[in-house]
């Protein structure tokens, strides 16, 4: 199976120049690499830097120094070092990061918020409303709520409707951040299912998941990470 | 790498430099701007982000530097030194500017249809019939009714004027738009809903726009990549969501800090 992510020797370190330039250092010669089919998950204590690392990956954070290669187009491109325009072209075909909170754009619809990815990565109207509904009614999402704006719903529902808008375009990377947190039993199952469909299909996944049994249920490989603390 | 993205820019700023007397509001800035890209520049009042835009549309003469542009013909024209003519033919056509203040960007004499079809007739266009009918299909575009057509742009509300405005630059399809704080006087709700229009307007069209904003959360919504201005100087550069969230510079940190949360 390809080799969809590769991470060299990362060093990531906060400074807080309004705290008097203090230096947090978070993640210290971290390295690791993700297949297609696999789904590799992060784990250790809070401030180990699972986020950092997951946002790393994203392109939403610079680490100091070290590459993150994403095969883009069958090509390893270094996301740390590129520039602007090609991490959002990275993001559009290849990466999708789905989190618990829904970034809520005012007055678009649910369906189309779900459906934008694949429009995106240039599928058709139709057959990326067709997912998106599937995805939704997959998801428990009624029916009469769809053509609505997700402002006014529940934290539970607009989380799932986050989740569907990540699964939506069958991105070949999947970036997971807590994609469970809070929801009910049912809703918890449906979603590990997504995850291992997608899987399956050979999407490459990076998942942060504090629950033990949702991460039992996704994870090939765990990977550990240690906290630097300050004073290490 | 990525093939199908464009080789060239659309516009490459280098080196502009503007001075006031001793104060220098625009200090060596460079930068490129790609077909379709939404470049946000941020900062707080007199930091240079407006004098940046006004010299880029040629408003304002700069002391040094360049502003190449790319034409739809191919050619690249410096904006700083080419001559007033083809600078105004450039803006009338290929470029639009959308003013802070609607009042300054329309033609407060005329009806919101003549407002629309100014540009079109500048380029020669004289079919009454086919212009209102452009006209008619604009003021849907940017959601004001029809029969307000023949009204003057004072019979309208803030953020009418400001999507009238908005109409008036789109019509004749430019390359470039450059906005000086287009939700800036708006009450928060009229803001939402322009916000969205020029959202869905530049996507649909693929409109490379150069934004000036204090606002973080209107370039959280609108700009791909965003420029930090301080004291007429760029102090950091990036993908909007990198520079947000994971803010490197200590103005940065603090314009970040600022907000209550974008």
């Amino acid at each position: 199976m390809a080799e969809m992510i590769k991470v060299e020797n990362l060093d990531k370190t906060f400074t807080l120049h309004l705290r008097g330039g203090i230096a947090l250092p978070v993640l210290r010669n971290t390295g690791f690499s993700v297949h297609a089919g696999e789904c590799v998950t992060l784990h250790g204590p809070s401030g180990a830097g699972k986020s950092t690392l997951l946002r790393s990956i994203y392109g939403n954070y610079r680490p100091q120094s070290g590459r993150i290669l994403i095969r883009h187009d069958g090509q390893p491109v270094d996301i740390v070092n590129a520039e602007p325009r090609v991490v959002l072209e990275i993001r559009r075909r290849t990466l999708g990061y789905v989190t618990q909170f829904l970034r809520v754009i005012p007055r678009v619809s649910t369906l189309d918020i779900v459906a934008e990815p694949m429009l995106a990565r240039g599928a058709g109207e139709q057959a990326a409303r067709a997912r998106a509904a599937e995805l939704l009614t997959r998801l428990q999402i009624a029916e009469k709520m769809w053509s609505l704006p997700p402002a006014t719903f529940s934290g539970g529902e607009q989380q799932r409707i986050n989740i569907a808008r990540g699964f939506c375009a069958e991105y070949p990377i999947l970036l997971l951040d807590e994609p469970t947190a809070s929801l009910d039993e049912t809703n918890r199952k449906i979603v590990i299912n997504l995850i291992d469909d997608a899987r399956q299909r050979g999407t490459a996944i990076v998942a942060i998941v504090h629950d033990a049994e949702t991460r039992a249920a996704i994870t090939t490989r765990l990977l550990p990470l240690e906290a630097q603390g300050v004073a290490a | 790498m990525t093939p199908d993205l464009e080789q060239t820019p659309l516009l490459s700023v280098e080196l502009l430099n503007k001075s006031f007397g001793r104060q220098q509001a625009c200090r060596d800035v460079s930068f490129d701007l790609w077909p379709g890209e939404v470049l946000g520049i941020v900062g707080e009042s007199g930091s240079g982000k407006s004098t940046l835009l006004n010299a880029i549309a040629g408003r304002l003469s700069v002391d040094s530097g360049k502003v190449l542009y790319r034409t739809g013909a191919n050619s690249i024209i410096d904006l700083a030194s080419a001559s007033d003519a083809q600078r105004r033919h450039l803006m009338r056509t290929e470029w639009g500017f959308v003013q802070q203040h609607a009042r300054d960007g329309l033609r407060m004499g005329f009806s919101a249809g003549a407002n629309i079809g100014e540009r079109l007739m500048a380029l020669g266009d004289k079919h009454y019939g086919k212009l209102r009918d452009t006209a008619l299909d604009w003021l849907q575009a940017v959601e004001i009714a029809p029969e307000r057509i023949d009204d003057l742009p004072r019979t309208f509300s803030g953020g009418m004027q400001q999507r009238l405005q908005i109409a008036r630059n789109l019509v004749t399809r430019p390359r470039i738009v450059l906005m000086d704080e287009p939700t800036g006087g708006l009450d928060v709700s009229v803001q939402a809903r322009l916000l969205d229009l020029l959202r869905r307007l530049v996507q649909e069209h693929n409109v490379a726009c150069i934004v000036v904003t204090h606002d973080l959360g209107v370039a959280r919504l609108l700009a791909h990549r965003l420029m930090v201005m301080r004291r007429g100087q760029v102090v950091e550069a990036g993908l909007t969501d990198q520079l947000l969230d994971d803010p490197q510079h200590a103005y940065t940190q603090l314009l970040v800090s600022s907000v209550l949360s974008v």
